[in-house]
């Protein structure tokens, strides 16, 4: 099998004295969508915001297309880089929020064309022509110059989902994009989502939503307590889970 | 139960009411009796308020407020930076220069900038193999409208520090956290994400500010600055008569301090811009928090 887009290696993290992360290794290849799932605590989005260095890491390795992110290689040595130079590499990797984080004081157009014009440098015709594509493939260019407090909640996670994509990322997270909504607007971001995976977008999605995870995913992986205690197809990990902790977790989330 | 007779209605009396309403307005008649009373020349007044010093005055007060407020904000947003930075030496700083330039008392420090000459007679700037890059009479350079400028300025600066600070912490950091996942640089983010929307926060208690340090000017006036109170000052030093030519650089002090507040409201009118729409501020707030819910299969 080719090199994996995304390798993790070992990833720890702490907070003061407490371990949150305690060595995740996790693989994903071109294409892949993998599901984050675990009780809240289990370190899911610690893990998630370290993919793309929005948290540091105290140990281990996590590489992106064969670039160490947060890192530069040179004599055996990782040195850690400069917020600038992680900006460059932040460029490629998509990051959703729960809480949607759309630039308050721009309208949706505004807030999908800005990293094309201001980080990618493209000319803002082109970048607005672009973005309008992209809102329509959410079903929200009628919506393209309302601010985000003009929005529900399901339509400014699915402007978010627009602007992490006019970066045209190699990879998108998703920290639990539905935990904020409405349970009338879940299935509307989770469309979008399921189109995304459709299409070959490459995806780490953590989430609550276990249709989601049994429908779209090629990989589920478990998290407790830090740590990785099963991953699997989600048929076998979902239907047919071989620890105890995942068996009970997934006997309270579906009850 | 049985169909409800329809009963009046009596509406309370507010007594209250048109008791303090009618010592309010008494208050108002008396202190119109004492004032006709007055040994006032209100005919001069007029003439006072568009003499040509006054205008001099007008423009000093106004320019000298404009310039200070000016470099107290440029000031102001780097001490904010400075207080945040995770630099511990930077942090330190910014907290002593607040705690010092918020302290002392402005007409203190324009005094002692006034003043710098008596210990400092020359200000020089040496170049590194010989020669000066400055080197200047101290009372040349800083002349007391520079002296007013100084002190203005930098007791203005902690203040706006301390604002800018607070308008930066109330932006989400969600919003920064998003603005780097699109990779944008720490600089961009801030100019193009937080300082855009510290402003809704920044901007009230700025325009506050600034309609103090228009008034604080009048402390120029104590070394010589030909400000609206100087101005005043020389006119009745000819003419004796001191409150009519007080009561022209009142007029003007609330012509320009109006004229700031229509501005301040504007200013605010444009920052808020994105704020139109059905959500409130609270509302906002509310749909961010997580909703407990449980997963459907």
């Amino acid at each position: 099998m080719s090199e994996p887009l995304l390798r993790a290696v070992g990833v720890r993290k702490s907070y003061g004295h407490t371990e949150v992360l305690k060595g995740i290794d996790l693989e994903v290849h071109k294409g892949q969508v993998v599901c984050l799932l675990g009780p809240s605590g289990a370190g899911k989005s610690t893990f998630l915001r370290c993919l793309n260095h929005l948290e540091t890491i105290d140990a281990g390795q996590v590489w992106v297309d064969g670039e160490p992110i947060g890192f530069k290689l040179r004599g055996g040595k990782l040195y850690e880089l400069r917020e600038a130079d992680v900006a460059r590499q932040r460029r490629d990797i998509g990051m959703v929020f729960q809480r949607f984080n759309l630039f308050g004081h721009r309208t949706a157009l505004e807030n999908v064309v800005e990293g094309p014009i201001r980080v990618l440098g493209a000319k803002p015709g082109q970048a607005r022509a672009d973005a309008l594509e992209l809102l329509d493939r959410v079903g929200l260019a009628h919506r393209a110059g309302a601010y985000p407090a003009q929005l529900s909640g399901g339509q400014q996670q699915r402007v978010a989902i627009a602007r992490s994509l006019a970066m045209k990322p190699k990879l998108m997270l998703f920290d639990e994009p539905t935990s904020a909504l409405d349970p009338e607007l879940v299935g509307e971001v989770l469309a979008v989502m399921g189109t995304l995976a459709r299409e070959g977008m490459t995806m780490v999605v953590v989430t609550h939503e276990m249709a989601f995870a049994a429908e779209a995913a090629d990989e589920v992986v478990f998290l407790a307590d830090g740590a990785v205690v099963e991953t699997g197809p989600p048929d076998k990990v979902l239907k047919a889970p071989e620890h105890e902790r995942t068996r009970q977790f997934l006997a309270r989330v579906l009850s | 139960m049985a169909e409800a007779e329809p009963l009046p209605i009596v509406r309370l009396k507010h007594w209250g009411r048109w008791v303090s309403a009618v010592v309010i307005v008494a208050l108002l008649v008396l202190l119109g009796f004492a004032l006709a009373q007055a040994q006032i020349e209100w005919g001069s007044v007029p003439d006072f308020v568009f003499y040509r010093v006054m205008a001099l005055g007008l423009l000093n007060t106004v320019v000298l407020a404009v310039i200070s407020q000016a470099v107290a904000i440029v000031l102001g947003i780097l001490i904010a930076l400075l207080r945040r930075s995770a630099n511990p030496v930077a942090k330190w700083f910014a907290a002593a220069y607040i705690w010092l330039f918020r302290g002392l008392p402005v007409l203190l420090q324009i005094l002692i900038w006034y003043n710098l000459a008596l210990i400092f007679p020359t200000i020089s700037i040496p170049l590194p193999f010989g020669g000066y890059l400055l080197h200047e009479q101290t009372n040349v350079l800083i002349s007391a409208f520079t002296a007013a400028l100084l002190g203005l300025a930098l007791n203005e600066s902690a203040y706006m520090a301390e604002i800018v600070r607070a308008g930066l912490n109330s932006v989400d950091s969600g919003q920064t956290e998003a603005a780097k996942s699109i990779g944008m640089t720490p600089g961009a983010t801030l100019r193009r994400v937080v300082l855009p929307q510290a402003m809704r926060v920044i901007i009230p208690p700025t325009g506050n500010d600034f309609i103090n340090m228009l008034k604080g000017t009048s402390m120029a006036s104590v070394i010589g600055v030909t400000e609206l109170i100087h101005a005043a000052n020389n006119i009745s030093s000819n003419n004796l008569l001191v409150m009519e030519t007080l009561i022209a650089a009142a007029v003007w002090y609330m012509v320009v301090v109006t004229v700031a507040g229509v501005g301040q409201h504007y200013l605010e009118r444009a920052f808020g811009a994105s704020d139109r729409g059905p959500a409130s501020r609270v509302g906002k707030a509310l749909r961010g928090v997580p909703l407990v819910r449980s997963a459907r299969v």
